[in-house]
């Protein structure tokens, strides 16, 4: 295993932040970057926005929309990632879609990425069967093509689980992204079968909020992720969202106990 | 390479989420295609209820006019519910019963798809969703009340361009939350792998039976065989029998729009370039950092930045060709055939017929050309003419 990634989670419970670039501006990003890092997140989750958003609920589409019609592109993010790497290592993975990585070249954006020090890709309409041509370029680049597992996955875990790397997404519900008041899916038994195949870290995301929620999916999970509930601070306070991500992000990185807290492994 | 490839084009590119659907769907599907019951009642369908076989009609009238070769008319527009659409909707929402699924879900542009799988929904009994862009819900609302009379809940898309791409993108959303009792019956050969293979089967009843009817009226098959793409199901179904056959050249009308010069044009594959969307490999309308184009083009159910993997494929190998025609050269096209031969066509349609009248009368007298009549231009009326400067509304 190549990265930085795995370190992480050996640290205790990993809060797991997601923005999208370029909302509200690249520049407020990587202040973000910055404040959730003081804040204890232990990895972020970098969107590159896409025109049309098929694993996303209507906050996230929203940004991305947002942050396309601000004339963000994938060599602005580029250019924005090789100015965070001058201040701060924490790792960051991008997610975006197939189509993003696929049309600027899919060697071409893992290089970049890599090379940038970015340390994962998350790509959700690419799933176990297509993952190859993706999978093949980011491990010879050394980073790490994040699988998902879903509650519909069923007897695929073993499978996906066996050539996971960095950590396993874990979506803890059905539909897009989103919050959500209750999370009834078994996540328990979803990360007890990955853990049986291969002991690899397993981040739960898909519709968490609260610090209550955050908690509860600890118990079982080495990571929390949270976009939505980030990015709907990010669209209601513009440009002065960042004050107000640090808090909430602080308040989640507390609830699951990350970073010596007495819950933390 | 995953399976459900055509060339490089094609396979599955879909959240982990919907990966045991799609497979599930693959497996009823190899089942029941080569299952003698299921084919019966398919057969039944198809022919007492949505009037199979469509006539091949000898356009008389356009052959003297073009002076060139024999013109023939593929009459899709004469099923029921107006279109070849039928033809697949049956098909899967009869699978999607044997399943044990109790709800379809479905994406719509103009209305064709959705008002044929609201009605097949509404025969066999089963719950009914559509989404449809919110902008196409207003230029098309006589089809919208359509399905509502059918049964179905329609659901305006306002997310991207609320149009055809985002209420297919809306449609997948919704089949990832809810798939146990729901199949999402796609409209046109694209999407992930079994989709673009379904389809396409459920539509080769167009190329069986012009074949057959070719045979039977002149003893021979065609010189060409042409149809509009938007997606691409009515132009594979025209292609599908005629594929192995080298002699007949394919011929698929794209739209336009107001010209592959322009940025208002829908011409996948005169403009866009190989992407992956709406979880297939093909060829997209798409900028330079791969976000998917806003396409235009007067045609709502041509209007859609892809094409179907195996299309892409067709075209890669030179197998068939792909042509642009503009909105002017369609419109022209649909007054036209209704003068000539008292037959309005679909604007879809129109696309083909343009193409026609420029190929037709530089072809041999005893050459043959066949052109897929993908359905009825009832619904287009209106909006020709507000494009001729009439200010008709339904």
């Amino acid at each position: 295993m190549s990265s930085q990634i795995a370190e992480v989670f050996k640290k205790g419970k990993a809060f797991i932040p997601f923005i999208t670039c370029g909302d509200p501006s690249l520049e407020v990003t990587e202040k973000l970057v910055y404040a959730m890092e003081e804040a204890g997140a232990g990895l972020i989750e970098l969107g590159i926005p896409f025109s049309d958003p098929t694993a996303e609920g209507p906050v996230i589409q929203a940004a991305n929309v947002r942050a396309l019609s601000g004339g963000v592109t994938t060599d602005l993010i580029f250019d924005m990632v090789e100015r965070i790497r001058k201040n701060t290592s924490i790792p960051m993975v991008f997610m975006t879609y197939a189509n993003v990585v696929f049309s600027y070249g899919t060697e071409r954006f893992i290089k970049r990425a890599a090379g940038l020090g970015m340390d994962g890709l998350i790509l959700p309409d690419v799933p176990f069967e297509e993952k190859e041509e993706f999978a093949q370029v980011c491990s010879s680049y050394g980073l790490d093509f994040i699988s998902l597992i879903a509650p519909t996955s069923h007897e695929r875990i073993r499978m996906i689980a066996k050539e996971a790397q960095g950590f396993v997404y874990c979506v803890s519900s059905l539909g897009v992204t989103g919050v959500r008041s209750s999370i009834t899916t078994d996540v328990d038994s979803m990360i007890r079968l990955v853990k049986e195949e291969k002991d690899i870290p397993c981040a739960v995301g898909f519709g968490i909020s609260t610090p209550e929620q955050a908690k509860e999916m600890a118990a079982s999970a080495d990571g929390v992720i949270v976009g939505s509930a980030i990015v709907k601070l990010c669209e209601k306070y513009k440009e002065d969202c960042v004050s107000q991500v640090k808090a909430y992000v602080k308040s989640m990185v507390e609830a699951i106990g990350y970073d010596g807290a007495d819950e933390s492994v | 390479m995953s399976k459900g490839r055509f060339g490089i084009h094609g396979g599955q590119y879909i959240p982990e989420t919907l990966m045991n659907a799609v497979l599930e769907l693959e497996e009823a599907y190899n089942h029941y295609k080569n299952d003698p019951q299921f084919n019966r009642e398919l057969t039944e369908l198809l022919n007492e209820y949505a009037g199979r076989p469509s006539r091949l009609y000898y356009a008389e009238h356009m052959t003297k006019d073009l002076g060139g070769a024999k013109v023939y008319l593929k009459r899709e527009d004469l099923n029921h519910t107006g279109s070849h659409k039928i033809n697949n909707v049956l098909g899967q929402v009869l699978l999607a019963k044997k399943m044990g699924k109790t709800r379809v879900i479905a994406e719509t542009g103009a209305g064709q798809h959705g008002v044929a799988t609201a009605t097949a929904a509404a025969l066999m009994g089963m719950e009914c969703e559509i989404f449809m862009g919110e902008e196409d819900t207003r230029r098309q609302a006589l089809n919208v009340y359509r399905m509502r009379l059918l049964g179905a809940k329609v659901n305006p898309v306002t997310s991207g361009t609320a149009t055809l791409k985002d209420a297919v993108s809306e449609t997948m959303r919704e089949w990832t939350s809810r798939i146990e009792d729901t199949h999402y019956v796609l409209g046109s050969v694209m999407g992930p792998h079994p989709f673009p293979t379904i389809v396409r089967d459920f539509q080769a009843v167009i190329s069986r039976e012009i074949k057959a009817q070719m045979l039977e009226k002149e003893g021979k098959l065609p010189d060409v065989v042409m149809a509009c793409v938007g997606g691409g199901s009515n132009a594979i179904g025209t292609f599908y029998h005629f594929i192995e056959e080298k002699n007949v050249q394919l011929i698929g009308c794209e739209a336009a729009g107001r010209g592959v010069n322009t940025a208002e044009t829908a011409a996948t594959i005169s403009t866009g370039k190989l992407g992956i969307f709406h979880g297939m490999k093909s060829y997209f309308c798409q900028d330079e950092y791969g976000q998917i184009a806003p396409v235009y083009s007067i045609s709502a159910g041509l209007d859609y930045p892809g094409i179907g993997p195996e299309h892409a494929h067709l075209y890669d190998t030179g197998r068939a060709q792909y042509v642009p025609v503009t909105d002017t050269e369609a419109v022209e096209a649909f007054e036209y055939l209704s003068r000539t031969e008292g037959i309005i066509p679909a604007i879809e349609s129109a696309h083909a017929v343009a193409y026609a009248r420029k190929l037709v009368p530089t072809m041999k007298k005893d050459q043959i050309v066949v052109i897929t009549i993908s359905g009825r231009g009832d619904k287009d009326c209106a909006a020709i003419a507000r494009y001729r400067g009439e200010d008709i509304y339904e």
